[in-house]
């Protein structure tokens, strides 16, 4: 049987992955660009017995999703720079607690409300450190409507997997592009459920260690009664301020998603074998950054392009090598020099890393990027 | 790889995303080419510049946005002056002649015709004038067929103006032909 197809918006791909994924709660704040995520929501959630909640406001949002996981709901949340902005108190506490969401956010023009309906890559640092603390992150950026569908169950499947907030961020352009999108047959992409005890009530602790730097996470409401807070626990829980446990949790938490790098970064590599040239790009950029690609192997010149799909944990490993190989680096980026930052420590100056940087509202266009790749030498 | 680039601008509310949704709707999932859609807009509801681009191809398309333009539809005398500097040799440009007075010059063809008037008084109703112009660049351009781009419009409107919207359509796509002539 023919597979079902559609011409769908990044945004509304969005909300059917997750619904693929299982999701079955959503809580938001309506903002754009991201409104369509909700909108979809709205319509089928509770078609298939899920919830839908238009909080108050943001954080609100954040506390409703956070309180759904922990009673066994797969959850989301969908927003953009201002709303993330506001959320990430509660994002801290999502990675303290260890409590598994999917945070979706459409980057628009900012700081502050910014330019709405403009589009940006602004917001990735803000992914790893816009809640305080040391935590864990891991960052998505899709750059096609497929990908963004493909992209979120795998959001949805790392959170599970790390028990952990996971982020997916594709541009304005990505969240508001149509393209035609082929459905997945249930059962075709994995699904990833929740790890549940195998301890009897009186025995579970929601932080025990003895099952791995991940341990099981059971739903309130199954009969397991455990203690949740945003201050550094002990195994049961409860809070501590022993410095040996607060240390080894810590560090437990950063851990569980760091030493997985090579299960959760993606990439795609682009005619790097013979890339004297590399242009190192995400999202929306990275489809001009094919097109410069294309043009500069046109005109003689060995250009290549690395893809970034996990921004966080960052492609640290793969771009090192490539340093190693090649005479320069080209970032183009919707920000002045997010990505670009983190090259250079990859590069550790071995190569020039050139940053093509815009904050106006407009795409980085593919003569942009011929351009800089022309002043590697 | 062919790449065909069109876009359809004018002011917000004036249903012009719309048309070129449908369009790539058309291309991509009854013609069996490739297409993407995207759009640019301000924060107003109504007014203010809106177009909408709408890149088609016989392969996986990468840079979404128009590079050089196939294709302009103009809607607005504002949109026409602020959208028409990428034309290409050989393209061609759309605007409704009663609110585009001020034509700019190129080696491309030019069509006029008064789109929104054809809606309100020969269709019946101004809100389908969109649906006129998006007839009209189907003919235009070629890049879909005229069953294709029907079958795109009827399964993108409701059904209580699936008369109203087949009509808008067939009265633009005629109305560019006879003008193109």
């Amino acid at each position: 049987m023919a597979k079902k197809v559609a011409f769908l918006q990044g945004n509304e791909a969005a909300a059917h992955g997750a619904i693929y994924a299982g999701c079955n709660f959503f809580a938001g704040y309506p903002i754009t660009p991201s409104t369509e995520v909700a909108e979809v929501c709205s319509l089928e959630l509770p078609k298939l017995g899920g919830k839908f909640i238009q909080m108050e406001d943001e954080i609100g949002a954040m506390a409703a999703i956070l309180g759904a996981s922990l009673a066994g709901s797969k959850v989301l949340t969908a927003t953009s720079g201002p709303g993330l902005s506001l959320k990430q108190e509660l994002i801290g506490y999502g990675c303290i607690a260890e409590i598994p969401c999917v945070i979706y956010n459409v980057m628009r023009g900012g700081p502050s409300t910014g330019m709405p309906t403009g589009p940006s890559q602004s917001d990735v640092m803000a992914a790893k450190w816009g809640t305080h603390g040391d935590h864990p992150a891991i960052l998505l950026v899709p750059a096609s409507v497929q990908e963004t569908y493909e992209e979120i169950i795998r959001a949805f499947n790392l959170s599970e997997k790390y028990r952990t907030p996971v982020m997916v961020m594709p541009d304005e352009i990505v969240a508001h592009m149509r393209e035609r999108i082929v459905f997945p047959e249930p059962g075709e992409i994995e699904v990833v459920p929740r790890k549940a005890p195998t301890v009897p009530p009186e025995q579970y602790k929601p932080y025990d260690t003895s099952f791995g730097d991940v341990p099981p996470l059971a739903s309130y409401g199954t009969g397991y009664k455990f203690h949740v807070t945003g201050l550094n626990k002990m195994q049961d829980g409860f809070p501590t301020t022993k410095a040996e446990i607060v240390q080894a949790e810590e560090e437990r938490q950063v851990r569980k998603v760091n030493a997985n790098v090579d299960d959760i970064v993606t990439f795609e590599e682009y005619l790097l074998d013979d890339a004297e040239v590399v242009v190192i790009a995400y999202g929306s950029t990275s489809r001009s950054a094919r097109y410069a690609v294309n043009a500069a192997r046109e005109q003689g010149i060995k250009a290549g392009m690395f893809r970034i799909k996990t921004f966080w944990p960052f492609p640290d490993k793969q771009i090192k090598a490539l340093a190693g190989k090649v005479k320069g680096f080209v970032t183009p980026e919707m920000n002045l020099g997010m990505c670009t930052g983190e090259v250079e420590r990859c590069a550790q100056g071995k190569v020039p890393v050139l940053g093509i940087f815009r904050v106006d509202g407009e795409p980085i266009n593919p003569d942009q990027i011929v351009a800089k790749i022309k002043e590697v030498k | 790889m062919s790449r065909y680039e069109l876009r359809f601008s004018g002011a917000g509310g004036q249903g012009l995303i719309t048309a070129g949704i449908i369009m790539a709707k058309a291309a991509s999932i009854y013609e069996g080419k490739q297409a993407v859609q995207s759009q640019s807009y301000g924060p107003e509801a109504r007014g203010g510049a809106s177009k909408s681009e709408v890149i088609i191809s016989d392969g996986p398309i990468d840079y979404p946005k128009v590079t050089a333009c196939d294709a302009l539809l103009a809607m607005t005398q504002e949109a026409c002056n602020k959208y028409s500097h990428d034309l290409k040799d050989g393209g061609v440009l759309l605007v409704d002649s009663d609110l585009v007075t001020t034509l700019p010059k190129g080696n491309f063809k030019t069509v006029a015709f008064p789109i929104i008037n054809t809606a309100k008084n020969e269709v019946g109703r101004e809100i389908v004038a969109n649906i006129v112009a998006l007839g009209a660049m189907v003919a235009l351009t070629g890049q879909v067929s005229r069953e294709n781009a029907e079958k795109a419009v009827l399964s993108s409107v409701p059904e209580a103006f699936l008369e109203l919207n087949k009509k808008a359509f067939s009265m633009g796509y005629e109305k560019a032909l006879a003008a193109k002539i």
